[in-house]
């Protein structure tokens, strides 16, 4: 059962890796979940839970953040998720699954390859 | 939007979009009504705009000029024999107020209620949320105020912090 006396715990475990966070923060990739009416009622919920879990589990919590957005502006391909690298342009995933996340992570995040058929180019 | 749990994100996201540092979302089950409150101490909406919020045609969005939300839960709550109903003051912040019947055909599930809290802690860690949730006599509550007494320094969106939180709502929401 979990408890609130155990987040003494982890408040000093996370307290002792939020020095490499700051750090790197600024030059981390960034996944961003779109989370307005469209993005939510399309799925974008268990999508952006998806991302966490992903992020953490890899271990990759200290070079990936994961934000929300308001619309991006193509409900119709909700839920969409944009992962921005640094130093390389922009890459926009639609119609995102929590199972098409782990693949964006693994092939595109660890591996640096664009994971081309579920972007926006191969969608229109 | 097939949960309203769905519904309660999105409705807070408005909350958070009026810059508000607490909302404070409450589900009460009892006498054959399921109630939901979302309210904030955000900017507010002036007395001109707020007659028109529920019109689809009126929104604060910039990408088109059709806003969903609000109709969208106003007409969930109303399609169950419910009501809908929205206060606001500027400058003190907006109340939106939803019933619906109990055990009606049209009355979603409440689904899943700590995948909406995480999400919007971790979209908005900044903001205090309060929930609490009342139904056949039990209450439970989760005020994030208490748990950043105990984190300190360390952000609630910590992804430690997140991965305890939506645990921990889990084993003690049962809906």
């Amino acid at each position: 059962m979990k408890t609130l006396a155990e987040l003494n715990a982890i408040r000093d475990r996370a307290r002792a890796q939020m020095g490499a966070l700051r750090d790197g923060g600024e030059n981390n990739t960034r996944l961003v979940v779109g989370m307005a009416t469209c993005g939510i009622a399309a799925g974008a919920r268990p999508v952006l839970a998806a991302c966490l879990e992903e992020v953490q589990r890899r271990g990759l919590s200290n070079r990936v953040t994961v934000t929300q957005t308001g619309c991006i502006g193509v409900c119709r391909l909700e839920p969409i998720v944009e992962v921005f690298v640094p130093g390389e342009e922009k890459v926009t995933y639609v119609n995102m699954t929590p199972e098409k996340v782990s693949q964006v992570v693994a092939e595109h995040i660890v591996n640096g390859r664009v994971k081309m058929e579920y972007t926006i180019g191969a969608n229109q | 939007m097939k949960e309203l749990s769905l519904h309660i994100l999105d409705i807070a996201e408005n909350s958070l979009a009026a810059g508000a540092s607490l909302v404070e979302i409450s589900l009460t089950e009892e006498a054959g009504a399921l109630t939901v409150t979302v309210r904030d101490n955000g900017r507010g909406i002036p007395p001109d705009i707020l007659p028109a919020v529920a019109d689809p045609f009126t929104t604060t969005r910039t990408t088109r000029p059709v806003g969903l939300g609000l109709p969208f839960w106003k007409m969930a709550a109303e399609q169950t024999g419910g009501r809908f109903s929205i206060e606001s003051a500027v400058g003190v912040g907006t109340c939106v107020t939803a019933v619906f019947v109990s055990g009606h055909i049209d009355t979603p599930p409440i689904g899943d209620m700590p995948g909406t809290l995480v999400t919007l802690v971790q979209g908005h860690p900044r903001v205090d949320f309060l929930y609490t949730h009342r139904a056949g006599g039990v209450d439970f509550t989760l005020d994030t105020r208490t748990l950043r007494d105990t984190l300190e320094d360390v952000p609630l969106d910590s992804p430690d912090v997140l991965a305890w939180l939506s645990d921990f709502l889990r084993e003690n929401l049962r809906i």
